[in-house]
Order: structure tokens, then C-alpha cells, then sequence
């Protein structure tokens, strides 16, 4: 069931993204579904920068910069503060890059959530510190090149499943999202708008400078990640109930790496590991889902 | 009303007058009095505030700078280890310009592990723009954290009200608690200045480049020296109303004296007995007892000191590789003027050792019979040191 897609927008031109740049095609559709009365928390990521310096800003929402380990602590604040005023309607969400979500804001997010404080927390993920100049996280997959992973160390550790560590919250509601699917990216935002307590959504967006891809390949290398099951589509409702939304023909994950710069030292051999990898995983969350498919 | 209550108890009981919207905590010791009784009144609707149970004291100051800007007024206690912690967001407070009220509980800083006093943890965020008033017994840390919340709103800068670890959060006096009626005259609601909303989308903190961030911070040093005179004012006010006065410092029997010493915090009162010992043998002694550290008080103390011989700086703190703290900012204070007193500097009661009337007196013959400052600091009450370098 495809979902209208909203005509107001709340990104203006004047943004600073890069061409292509997923994390700025990810805000304008989630804003599009949360409406004005929504008051972003953004600790430092991309999108710190992406609104534009002082005294301007690409955003037509209150927005508060903050600092980079403290998206969920800041967003937990702004919550307390609407309440006492009797502001229950207002949406706070924070917006953090998977550095301020998956390494240094992961204590404040896991808070925040633990308290189920009533939030939506999202987190673009473009798997490496792209602001600072593509540096390795714990959300940077195996194989990938980055500034700090290099030639022969390029990264053999796999990439947390940070989804699987808010399930473990029991928060009511978890979701992954693709801006190569916004029928999907805007029916669960919607979603997440509706839920009261803690909500977070993990939206892949990919990141035409970090991953050494044409800009105009965005979109469809996101897409590939999802039908290769490296990103698959599934929200996980009070921590218990596994939704798939998506479920992929047959793709080879070597399709997918063969087309990103920052895969190309890995060999045949790697990518049979790594097709293994996503196997294995996708089993496990077909285990998890049952026949909710 | 008077009411015998500890330290702790007096910051609760003024954060409660006070009408806090917003509370953020993290236990540790020996500041936990305070948000233990809050969490409490908040629990059994005698304060109308919602009490955020965070998960360290880095998210603790994160939750109320979301909390301030959001428009509400907001408090947190904390100590050592945990202000350390904070110190990142110290600074973003008063960057983002938020009226956020502290109370301090002074302890010393790890390793080895020591819940005592010591001022080295808050003296270490002396350059974060921070307001700091330093308290020596119950009524005044009421009265001070009163007094914040008004000189915080007025200049939209942050101010952390500090307190001796036990010897005043755990010691219990009589404190008049004045009634919500008299507290509500003195400090109305707080009318945030700019807030997020909605109606009116705005961003705040974002990238500023170097043509616009200097003055930024200029603004920022401009309301700290007007924090001087709004201190004043609000001090004048309170006194009109509740007949009693703090000023950011207090002079002792100064005006004759050759030989002031320089206190904060408890050790005042240990030095108050002293100084009437002192006197009774015919000594010229007073004490310049410092209460606002920033904004610091420079003329006040040029004032003061303008007749004195000599001073006796006492640090409960140190900085390696130079001094005591205070010591070095009133000689800082001092040097410019002509013909100003030698500062000697003693360094005491470093993590909860006891700074006695003894230790005091012997303070005062070692500046009384030196002409010079044989060092920087001297430390006082030292075992034998053997240093392996």
C-alpha cells in the first residue's frame, strides 16, 4: 500500500549535502511525515553541518545542536521541558549519524531508551565518520576501506546490529528504512509519530563521497542493499514481535560491492565470506520473524 | 520558618521554593542528600517538576541543556568525579547562554578514591563560564541558591552554588526557610529570553564561522563583568527583604588589620575563632572571606586589602607545577596595585584533612615572621614526602 507522499517540505535549498547525499534525501522525506510541530535534537554528524552556518539554517523546524555523545540525554531534556508545559503533541526527534548513535552516543541513547522516554531517535546510517573524513565506526561493514582502515587493513570486523541492541530495550517500536523505499521510510515514521515511549528508526543512507560511488548511483545502491539482504526491511514491535517488510528475489551480494570503490581490494574469496555473512544473518531473522512476512 | 537542617537539605529545600520545572540526576557520593530528598518531594507532588533518572552525570547536563532551552528552569547537584564528567557540557551551558543552576558538592579527585573535600574539582572549571559562589554555612547555601536562580535568569548565564564536602552537606544548623509567598516575591517565574518553538523555528548552536564566533564569546564576557552588578542588586534585594546579607566577598575586622587571611567556604568559620584568639593577644588581624569566584570580584578585594601588610591565602586545592588556586588569583588581583600586600600562599586539608584552629594560627606566625613567601604555596600539615624522581 503505497503511501501519499506529502507535498510540504520542511528541507530548504541552500543545504550544504553533498551531491547525492542520502542523509539529506533521508530528513526531507521523515520531516515531510512528522509535520512542523516536530523539535530536532542534532548532535554532531553530517547534518551539523548540512543546515548551513550561522544565521541560517536549511531547516524549517527548532532544531538544537548538540553535543556528539548526547542525543538521546538532550532529546530526553527537551521531552521533560514540553511536558511541563503540557506540550504532549510535539515531536522530538533526534537525528544522529551511526558514529553518534552506534560508538559515542551510545550510552545516551540506551538511557534514554531504558527510561523509554517518549522520542523517535533515527539513525542515518552512512557506516563511517563521513564528516570528519570517512574514519571506520562500529556501524562500517566488513571489507570496507575507510581512512583508518587502509590497504591490507581494511575492515575485518563486522558491523554491530545495532537494531538487535534497541530490540533488546523491549522500546515499543524498532524499524529499519531505506531512502530507496520512502512508501516504506514514511508509513513507519508515521508509525513511530503514533507510538508513545521510545521509537527508533535506522534508515540506510548512503554516502556518494565515504563510499567512492557516482552520485546518481545513491539511490540505487541503496536499493541493492536491500534486495541483496545487507539492509533488509523489518520493524520489531515491543521488542518482541519481528514484522519483514521487504522480502528479496535471489541477488548476489558481490553485484553490490562491485559497484562501491571503498570494496575494491576484497577478492572472490572475500565476497564468498561475506555472502555467507548476510546468509547467516538473514536466517536468523527469518527465525526471529516466523511467517510474518 | 527556622528548621534545623543538613547542608544538602538547604539546597533541596531552595530548589523546592524555587519552582524547578525540570530535575537531572546521578547519584554520587557525598551530594546525593540533595537529589535524593528532590526526587521525593517530586514523587509526592510537593514540587511539580519532572525528575530525570539519567544514566551519568554527561547526560545528566545534557538532559537540562534540552530542558532550558526548552524554557524551563532547571537544577542538578553533583561532585567531583561526576563535575569532571560534566566538564564538556559546563562549557556548552554557558555557551548556549542557559540559566541552568548547580549545586557543587566539594570532593576530591581520583585516584585513590576520596568522597572528602577538596576545591580542585570545581576550581578546575573555573574557565567555563560558569558563575561560582562558594558557601561557608546552611543559611547562606539556601540563601545563595535562592539568589542563583534570579542572577542566572538575569544574565542568562549558568551558576553552580558550591559546598565543603560533610562539613557543610552533612552538617546539621538551624536555617530560616522563608515561605513560598516571601520566596515567590522575590524570584517570579522564569521568562526564558528565547526557547524552541515550534510557531517560530529557529536553530541553535549551529556551525558559526570565525567573522561571527569572537563575538559570540565577547557577548558571553560582557554579561559575566554585568554579573558583578546584578549580583549586587540581587543581593541588596534579598537583604531588603529577608535582612541578610552575603555580598561576593565578606571583609572580617579588616580595616586595621596588617595580616588578612583569605578563606572559602568552611574553613571561614574555623578561622573566625581563630582571628578572635589572635585578636585577644593583640594581634592586627582580619579575613577576606571570598564568596563569588567568577565573576571575580577584583575590586572588591583591591578594596578591602588597600591597608594590609600581608595576606594568607588559604587553598583547599592545588595546581600542580604552580599553586594554590585562589592564591594565584589574588596575587593576579593584587599586582597591579602600588603598594600591595606580600600574598602568601598555604595549601591545607587537601582531600578532607581537618585544616584546625592550630593549623590556622601557625599559618598566621609563618606570615607574620616572614618577610618573603619562602614558596608559591606552602603545604601545611604534611607527613614526610619521599620523592622516588
Amino acid at each position: 500500500m503505497p503511501t501519499e507522499i506529502m507535498d510540504r517540505e520542511f528541507v530548504y535549498s541552500g543545504h550544504v549535502g553533498c551531491p547525492g547525499c542520502g542523509a539529506t534525501i533521508a530528513m526531507r522525506f521523515v520531516l515531510k511525515a512528522l509535520g512542523e510541530k516536530t523539535i530536532m535534537v542534532l548532535p554532531a554528524c553530517c547534518w551539523s553541518v548540512i543546515t548551513g552556518p550561522y544565521p541560517l539554517s536549511a531547516l524549517k523546524i527548532p532544531v538544537i545542536h548538540a553535543a556528539f555523545e548526547t542525543g538521546g540525554a538532550t532529546a530526553s531534556g527537551v521531552r521533560a521541558a514540553l511536558d511541563m508545559q503540557g506540550d504532549t503533541d510535539t515531536t522530538v526527534l533526534t537525528w544522529a549519524g551511526d558514529g553518534g548513535t552506534f560508538d559515542i552516543g551510545f550510552q545516551a541513547l540506551s538511557g534514554a531508551v531504558e527510561r523509554n522516554e517518549n522520542f523517535l531517535y533515527v539513525c542515518y546510517d552512512n557506516e563511517a565518520y563521513m564528516n570528519t573524513g570517512i574514519q571506520r565506526s562500529s556501524s562500517t561493514p566488513y571489507g570496507a576501506w575507510t581512512t583508518t582502515t587502509t590497504g591490507q587493513d581494511w575492515k575485518k570486523l563486522r558491523k554491530k546490529k545495532i537494531v538487535e541492541v534497541l530490540v533488546a530495550h523491549r522500546i515499543p517500536y524498532v524499524a529499519t528504512a531505506s531512502i530507496a523505499f520512502p512508501d516504506d521510510l514514511l508509513r513507519k515514521t508515521l508509525k513511530a509519530k503514533e507510538t508513545k515511549g521510545s521509537k527508533f528508526l535506522h534508515i540506510y543512507a548512503s554516502c556518494p563521497t565515504g563510499w567512492r560511488i557516482p552520485s546518481e548511483m545513491s539511490v540505487k545502491i541503496a536499493r541493492m542493499a536491500v534486495q541483496t539482504n545487507i539492509f533488509p526491511l523489518y520493524e520489531v514491535e515491543d521488542g518482541r514481535r519481528y514484522i519483514i517488510n521487504y522480502k528479496p528475489k535471489e541477488y548476489l551480494v558481490r553485484e553490490y560491492f562491485k559497484l562501491q570503490g571503498r570494496f575494491k581490494h576484497l577478492t572472490d574469496h572475500d565476497l564468498d565470506q561475506i555472502q555467507q555473512m548476510v546468509n547467516e544473518d538473514w536466517e536468523l531473522l527469518l527465525n526471529k520473524a516466523g511467517d510474518r512476512v | 520558618m527556622k528548621r534545623v537542617l543538613e547542608g544538602s537539605h538547604a539546597v533541596a529545600e531552595a530548589v523546592r521554593l524555587a519552582k524547578v520545572q525540570v530535575i537531572s540526576a546521578y547519584p554520587i557520593t557525598p551530594q546525593t542528600h540533595i537529589v535524593e530528598i528532590l526526587s521525593e518531594y517530586c514523587t509526592k507532588g510537593m514540587l511539580k517538576a519532572k525528575f530525570l533518572r539519567v544514566e551519568s552525570e554527561h547526560s545528566c547536563m545534557a538532559a537540562l541543556i534540552g530542558a532550558e532551552s526548552t524554557g524551563v528552569r532547571a537544577f542538578t547537584a553533583t561532585s567531583g568525579q561526576g563535575l569532571t564528567l560534566m566538564h564538556e557540557l559546563l562549557h556548552w551551558a554557558s555557551g548556549a547562554r542557559l540559566p541552568i543552576v548547580m549545586a557543587e558538592v566539594n570532593r576530591a579527585l581520583a585516584p585513590g578514591w576520596n568522597i572528602w573535600v577538596d576545591q580542585t574539582d570545581s576550581l578546575a572549571q573555573r574557565d567555563t563560564g560558569w558563575i561560582q559562589i562558594y558557601c561557608e554555612d546552611g543559611q547562606e547555601v539556601l540563601d545563595s541558591t535562592l539568589q542563583a536562580f534570579r542572577l542566572a535568569e538575569a544574565v542568562n548565564l549558568p551558576v553552580m552554588i558550591i559546598l565543603d564536602a560533610f562539613y557543610l552537606s552533612h552538617t546539621y544548623e538551624p536555617v530560616d526557610v522563608p515561605s513560598q509567598e516571601e520566596v515567590d516575591q522575590f524570584l517570579p517565574p522564569f521568562v526564558p529570553k528565547f526557547q524552541l518553538d515550534t510557531a517560530h523555528p529557529c536553530g541553535f548552536g549551529p556551525l558559526v564561522p570565525p567573522s561571527d564566533y569572537m563575538e559570540m564569546r565577547y557577548d558571553i564576557a560582557m554579561s559575566m563583568e554585568r554579573a558583578l552588578e546584578r549580583f549586587d542588586e540581587i543581593d541588596t534585594a534579598f537583604a531588603a527583604q529577608f535582612n541578610r546579607r552575603y555580598g561576593p566577598v565578606q571583609a572580617i575586622e579588616c580595616e586595621d588589620a596588617d595580616i588578612v587571611f583569605i578563606t572559602t567556604g568552611t574553613v571561614t568559620s574555623t578561622c573566625r575563632l581563630v582571628l578572635q584568639d589572635l585578636r585577644a593577644k593583640g594581634e592586627k588581624v582580619g579575613i577576606l572571606k571570598l564568596r563569588l569566584f567568577r565573576p571575580f570580584p577584583v575590586e572588591q578585594i583591591r578594596e578591602r586589602l588597600k591597608s594590609a601588610k600581608k595576606v594568607a591565602v588559604v587553598d583547599r586545592n592545588f595546581s600542580f607545577g604552580a599553586s594554590g588556586i585562589f592564591t594565584q588569583e589574588v596575587r593576579a588581583a593584587l599586582c597591579n596595585m602600588s603598594d600591595h600586600p606580600t600574598v602568601f600562599g598555604f595549601v591545607a586539608g587537601i582531600g578532607g584533612r581537618d585544616i584546625t584552629p592550630e593549623l590556622l594560627e601557625m599559618i598566621y606566625w609563618q606570615t607574620k615572621n616572614s618577610d618573603v613567601p619562602k614558596k608559591e604555596s606552602v603545604w601545611m600539615g604534611l607527613r614526610e614526602v619521599k620523592n622516588a624522581d
